[in-house]
């Protein structure tokens, strides 16, 4: 049944990772919906992950992380690749408008971040901020892009060309509410199986204020390189120290110049009796 | 499984570079000058006058070179205005946002802007280089309390100037920079020692204000002792979070030994004179010889501009 996409209620993706394949069709077709160029032909030579990361043309990519104990010479205890189709979190506390000086970064109608191309002017700022590594400078249009969570689709009605695309439903689109639900009760069916490891990341607002593009993962949210939540931090944390830092040293320096002053006036003297100035 | 630090950082690099460096070099010197510029004018001896005004020169090209910098960084130059006017559509309006020192620090800029330009105007109307009357009228204008009020602002706009960049690149996710809150501080104090060297080396080219060297020279000691103090608390913060070995990797750590360098004249001076001016000054040639120190304020330079190369390549490496 077609998800119904209301404007004003919370939409994004549940990301199940357990039942990723690594396929790729997400990224396929996130850069066939949004014309993104693919990348010139590389070979990583690490997994079947040729992409890399995430870029200002790549909102897709599908992490291969390898989790095989490399002293493992049979079935690897059960252990395998670690599959992840990671895309722009859509953060309820999104660093990367924070710091936007534009204006450019704006929260839609459906509560996801959006970058507005024609008002970026590509000063980067967002891309230092952004804990995830997500938004980048698309070379062809130099502003800042990621994934808008097909925005245009969903103003049309139509869910996100990775959910859409996705044949073992890892990515799935639809009302956050909803999808909460769903990802309690598969994160409940892996439990009752014994599969302890399995936990929910972003489903609650524990990380960045909880995220609207959220995950279930098969280990410990370091493994998959992501922030965990000793090192949920966001960039303006360090104004205030960083501000009132600048003002004590200009307090300081202040009392420098001061003193400076004060003390030239008796050491100039010998100077000034000195008609070329070579007086030890 | 491999334990993470207090503040473990996944964002990826901005690539701030040359165009970033070189504007975060001209707002320490802008900053470093005006306001040197404005205690020597108002608090000083008339025999600083000529000194002031060489301060007074610096702050207007270096502030218009370093928006052109601004500009060039970006991907979109013609679009710099957006940093000033929200272009989102149905939501025109000045632009301002306070949570990111990028915002706040394009204003200060463009109100600072105005200050140094009727600085730069002020010198050359002293000087005897312009002669138009309204010109005159700002200069009398400036000798007044009013004049007074209004460079003790504009010193405060450009200490704000030298020091918010350190700001600006503590507030993002950024290994290093995000990890130390002293990076404002740093950036603001190295300025003012850089703001002195600059007087210093331009009153070689002037022979003018001989009588402000020793304020100068006393400056700058004090200004790099509280700039050691405040690198100090710069890599004890870093220690903390775990980055202190990423910021002094090679090949960092040569500039950050250069901007060590450029600290040990004014520390060799402020160790061996402390608060005394040697009557010859210890940048100053003396009996026609050229002593070791004459490139002091070279070096300083050189050091100020190490300094922030240090913090910002290694943060992006």
């Amino acid at each position: 049944m077609a998800t119904e996409i209301v404007p004003g209620k919370a939409h994004g993706f549940f990301t199940d990772t357990s039942v990723c394949i690594g396929c790729k069709a997400c990224e396929v077709a996130c850069k066939e919906w949004n014309e993104l160029p693919s990348k010139p032909g590389g070979f990583l030579g690490e997994s079947l992950d040729n992409t890399g990361t995430l870029d200002g043309q790549t909102w897709r990519h599908v992490k291969f992380i390898d989790n095989v104990p490399d002293e493992t010479m049979g079935s690897g205890d059960g252990k395998a690749f670690l599959l992840m189709s990671d895309v722009c979190k859509h953060c309820q506390h999104a660093s990367c408008m924070d710091v936007c000086p534009t204006g450019a970064i704006v929260r839609t109608e459906f509560d996801t971040v959006f970058i507005q191309q024609s008002v970026c002017n590509g000063c980067r700022n967002c891309i230092a901020a952004c804990p995830y590594d997500v938004i980048d400078i698309d070379p062809d249009k130099d502003v800042a892009r990621k994934c808008t969570l097909c925005y245009d689709r969903l103003q049309g009605g139509m869910e996100p060309a990775c959910a859409k695309a996705c044949p073992t439903e890892s990515i799935q689109f639809g009302p956050l509410d909803e999808l909460h639900r769903k990802a309690d009760e598969r994160l409940a069916a892996l439990h009752s199986q014994g599969i302890e490891e399995a936990n929910l990341y972003g489903r609650d607002d524990k990380v960045y204020g909880g995220l609207n593009a959220f995950f279930l993962l098969m280990d410990k949210p370091e493994t998959y390189n992501l922030p965990n939540e000793k090192n949920d931090v966001l960039p303006q944390r360090n104004n205030q120290g960083g501000y009132l830092g600048l003002l004590g040293t200009a307090v300081l320096g202040l009392v420098g110049a001061v003193i400076a002053l004060r003390n030239r006036g008796v050491a100039a003297r010998p100077a000034a009796d000195s008609a070329d100035g070579d007086s030890p | 499984m491999i334990p993470l630090a207090a503040s473990q950082h996944f964002a990826g690099a901005p690539e701030w570079t040359w165009y970033i460096l070189f504007y975060f070099f001209l707002a320490g010197l802008a900053g470093g000058t005006y306001f040197l510029a404005t205690l020597l004018r108002y608090w000083g001896t008339p025999g600083d006058e000529q000194t002031a005004r060489l301060g007074f020169y610096v702050p207007f090209p270096a502030t218009l070179l370093g928006l052109l910098l601004l500009t060039l960084d970006l991907k979109q130059p013609l679009r710099f205005w957006h940093m000033l006017f929200n272009t989102t559509p149905g939501e025109f309006g000045l632009n301002f946002n306070s949570r990111t020192p990028m915002s706040v620090g394009v204003w200060a800029l463009l109100v600072a802007s105005v200050f140094a330009f009727v600085a730069f105007v002020d010198s050359l109307v002293r000087d005897g280089r312009i002669r138009l009357p309204l010109a005159g009228g700002l200069s009398a204008f400036l000798d007044g309390t009013a004049g007074r009020i209004w460079n003790v602002v504009g010193a405060a706009l450009y200490l704000f100037i030298a020091g918010y960049t350190g700001v600006l690149l503590a507030v993002s996710n950024q290994p290093i920079w995000s990890d130390t809150w002293a990076l404002g501080g740093l950036f603001l104090a190295s300025g003012l020692s850089g703001g002195a060297a600059l007087l210093l080396l331009l009153m070689r080219y002037r022979r003018v204000g001989e009588s402000s060297r020793g304020v100068l020279e006393l400056s700058e000691r004090l200004f790099t002792a509280l700039e050691l103090l405040l690198l100090v608390v710069v890599l004890l913060t870093l220690i903390d979070d775990g980055t202190l070995g990423k910021a002094l990797d090679f090949p960092w750590i040569l500039l950050w030994l250069v901007a060590l360098l450029g600290m040990l004249p004014s520390l060799r001076d402020l160790a061996l004179r402390g608060l005394r001016v040697a009557p010859e000054g210890a940048g100053a040639a003396s009996g026609g010889r050229v002593p070791i120190w004459v490139a002091a304020p070279w070096l300083v330079l050189a050091g100020v501009l190490a300094l922030r190369a240090a913090v910002i390549f290694s943060g992006q490496s």
